[in-house]
């Protein structure tokens, strides 16, 4: 959809393109992620919503409550007391909803994966995790780079489910 | 596709088996109602629960709930050499890392002897780094106080000059948080060529700012009006509840570690320790504190100044200095317990050390973290006021989580 | 300035087991048996002479399974005198009890509770004895030497 906008409004206002690149334009373009930032990782993240490398141009606006967001960042040490609490807001976003698992700690356990008894190895044994961004704590423009690998991936998506797609997949390369 | 390693069971009862509520409702009077300010809240001090027992809107009752970020830092120092336990400590209270590793090195210095030997070029450069991000740390309290009440400017001015900071402090040692820099018996690097020339541009640029800050925040009728006379602190419930740093200083008490114990190169210099005087309301109330942190910020600049006169005049940089001249090889203290505090931005951070003599790993370190004693103070202050006003107090205390539960 | 001989001789007066000095810790240490603690807290925070009014520090220690002991260190200061002082005590590794000091020290009452969660040394007479690092189904006291943690929590393992 690059230039998608400039070169179709020349044309009387119409814009012709497939159903699966509209709904995943405009569910990449303003995605809000929830407030959930646990320990050092939130800073950085609170950085990148200011104005030296904001976050607003992307379309992602912090959003307090779980029922209003669209992306769940998970930044900092996920802790056994903690986990009970991060199923809860996970579960009560709607669908569709991604997680970005931000920093080391929520990666896999960080600093702390060898004499942390309390600390979970990496927040994707509690809930499924779309994209994970390395550091400790990873620079603001590392997670502006996790933000755009999940567009990327949102790009890829599809309305149809996955049965039915693979179906009509390999009638076309059958008939090509 | 999302990543499928899920191994959480759900039960019905998990969240009330893991953290039982204290205040229960089969004793609830008509008018009272409980309400749970829980971990996941729109600001920014991080996981803490608060269980309130309000009666309308005056909160009769706070319980506050801590440990979801409980990272086991004891664990780790009891197994780890001295030396690699820096990293950990850099991570109890994130937004004030070289202060944090200043007074572990120094400790661990003093178990070993070899205190009174750092060459002095290391501890102004120390004394440096620690006062620049004591700048980073009052500059966050104040901004997201001011976040808190609902003023969302201030908050990303302070973002915008504390990325200074961070630029400054990740020339000089790599890392924008989290540093790593101040080694047991030295530093990592030295200060890169040209480091106080870009010190005295940051100090001379934001004095204005600060200014500016003081002049939108701090002395705006709505703040004033919102935090004056709001959780008012006396000195004898303060020095009972142990409360140190600038919530001490804001009911009135001049006691700052760096002037009492006089640890490092503060001796040499020149600054002076802000009090509550009840300016705007009564001694100790939270306009007080967020004041003695602003005055605070001030006295820094003065300090970095000095910190830079010293460098650049009688501690110049020269061809054979070595910043990890004596650090020692193995760190094998003498069997002795040892207690060592100084002053972080948030109070007295304290280390109590059990050695044994034989091994380069403590037997025993804990941390007393000042966030975790002044959090401690929040029930007996937060009685009989609105529900505004209880964040309008969390806020003043500054705390940190991470220091809270290490 | 005081020092240690003034508050060890304090200390001896209103001690009924006899109490011991330890000159090589950082501050100075005197060693008190268990039940004493609550008298000597309060004696040395309101005698004029000493006035330590501030508890900065209470540690727990574990000696070992040979050792059979586990200890407890308090810290405190004196703001007006500018005078430190530790006080030690021992207590049993199979039934580790000790009086509270938070009637004392209000802030002892959050630092016995973390003694409590860490070590499983309970505190008599304190107001409110209950898990707070920790979640209230956690099993085992984590800081003791022999310590080894649940395999399961919810489903989730919790070694790497």
């Amino acid at each position: 959809m690059k230039g998608l906008l400039d070169k179709q409004f020349e044309h009387g206002g119409v814009i012709i393109t497939r159903l699966d690149d509209l709904i995943n334009w405009a569910r990449l373009s303003s995605m809000f992620p929830m407030t959930f930032g646990i320990a050092c990782c939130a800073f950085e993240f609170m950085v990148t919503g200011t104005t030296v490398y904001d976050m607003d141009r992307f379309g992602m606006a912090p959003r307090a409550s779980p029922r209003q967001a669209d992306v769940m960042i998970v930044a900092g040490t996920v802790t056994f007391k903690m986990a009970d609490r991060i199923r809860r807001l996970y579960e009560q976003m709607a669908e569709p909803r991604y997680v970005i698992s931000m920093g080391s700690c929520s990666n896999c356990g960080g600093p702390y994966w060898q004499h942390g008894y309390h600390v979970v190895k990496g927040v994707d044994r509690i809930i499924p995790v779309d994209v994970y961004v390395p550091g400790c704590p990873p620079r603001p423009e590392a997670l502006i780079g996790g933000f755009l690998k999940l567009q990327e991936k949102i790009r890829s998506e599809s309305l149809m489910a996955p049965a039915v797609l693979q179906k009509i997949m390999k009638k076309e390369k059958s008939n090509a | 596709m999302p990543t499928d390693r899920v191994q959480y069971q759900f039960k019905e009862d998990n969240l009330l088996q893991s953290e039982p509520n204290s205040l229960k409702t089969e004793e609830l009077k008509a008018e009272e109602m409980i309400m749970n300010l829980g971990p996941q809240h729109p600001s920014t001090h991080g996981v803490l629960r608060l269980e309130v027992l309000m009666e309308g809107e005056i909160v009769n009752k706070v319980v506050p709930h801590i440990g979801y970020l409980h990272r086991c830092f004891e664990k780790h120092a009891e197994n780890l050499p001295f030396n690699q336990i820096i990293p950990f400590v850099d991570r109890c209270d994130y937004v004030t890392s070289m202060n944090n590793e200043h007074i572990f090195a120094m400790g661990v210095e003093r178990m070993l002897g070899i205190e009174k030997q750092i060459p002095k070029r290391v501890e102004y450069i120390r004394v440096l780094v620690s006062e620049l991000n004591r700048i980073a740390s009052h500059l966050i309290a104040i901004g997201a106080y001011g976040m808190d009440m609902g003023s969302f400017t201030p908050f990303f001015w302070i973002m915008r000059d504390r990325e200074h900071i961070l630029r400054l402090l990740e020339w000089a040692s790599g890392a924008r948080l989290l540093y790593n820099y101040i080694w047991v018996g030295g530093l990592y690097y030295d200060v890169p060529i040209g480091f106080e020339e870009r010190c005295r541009e940051f100090v001379r640029y934001f004095r204005p700012k600060l200014k500016e800050l003081e002049v939108v925040l701090v002395e705006n009728k709505i703040f004033i009006e919102r935090t004056a006379n709001v959780g008012v602190l006396p000195l004898d419930l303060a020095i009972n509840c142990g409360v140190t740093g600038p919530m001490l200083r804001a009911s009135g008490l001049r006691f700052d570690l760096r002037k009492v114990d006089g640890y490092s190169v503060y001796p040499e210099l020149e600054f002076s320790v802000p009090i509550g005087e009840g300016k705007m309301g009564k001694t100790g109330d939270c306009w007080d504190r967020t004041w003695v942190r602003l005055e605070e910020i001030y006295q820094s600049l003065h300090l970095v100044e000095q910190c830079i006169d010293h460098l650049e005049g009688n501690h110049k940089r020269t061809r054979e200095f070595d910043p990890q001249a004596m650090v020692p090889k193995k760190i094998r203290p003498p069997k002795q317990d040892l207690y060592v505090r100084g002053e972080m931005p948030k109070g007295e951070l304290g280390f109590f050390f059990r050695a044994d003599g034989k091994s380069d790993v403590p037997l025993r370190c804990k941390c007393r973290s000042a966030s975790f004693v002044n959090l401690s103070v929040l029930p007996e202050i937060a009685k009989g006021v609105l529900v505004a006003d209880l964040i309008a107090i969390l806020g003043s205390i500054d705390i940190v989580l991470g220091e809270v539960d290490r | 300035m005081r020092d240690h001989d003034h508050f060890f001789s304090v200390v001896n007066a209103v001690c009924k087991v006899e109490v011991r000095r330890d000159d090589a810790t950082t501050p100075k240490t005197i060693i008190v048996s268990a039940e004493d603690i609550p008298a000597v807290c309060s004696l040395l925070q309101s005698d004029p002479s000493c006035y330590f009014d501030m508890l900065s520090c209470v540690t727990g220690l574990d000696n070992g399974l040979d050792a059979g002991t586990m200890e407890v260190v308090y810290n405190l200061y004196s703001i007006p005198f500018n005078a430190h002082l530790m006080i030690r005590t021992t207590v049993p590794r199979d039934n580790p009890e000790l009086p509270s000091v938070s009637g004392v020290y209000k802030t002892a009452e959050w630092h016995e509770r973390e003694v409590f969660d860490l070590y499983g040394i309970r505190f008599t007479g304190h107001p409110d004895l209950r898990r707070i690092l920790l979640p209230a189904d956690w099993e085992g006291y984590p800081l003791r030497k022999d310590y080894k943690h649940q395999e399961y929590y919810r489903g989730v393992r919790v070694e790497y």
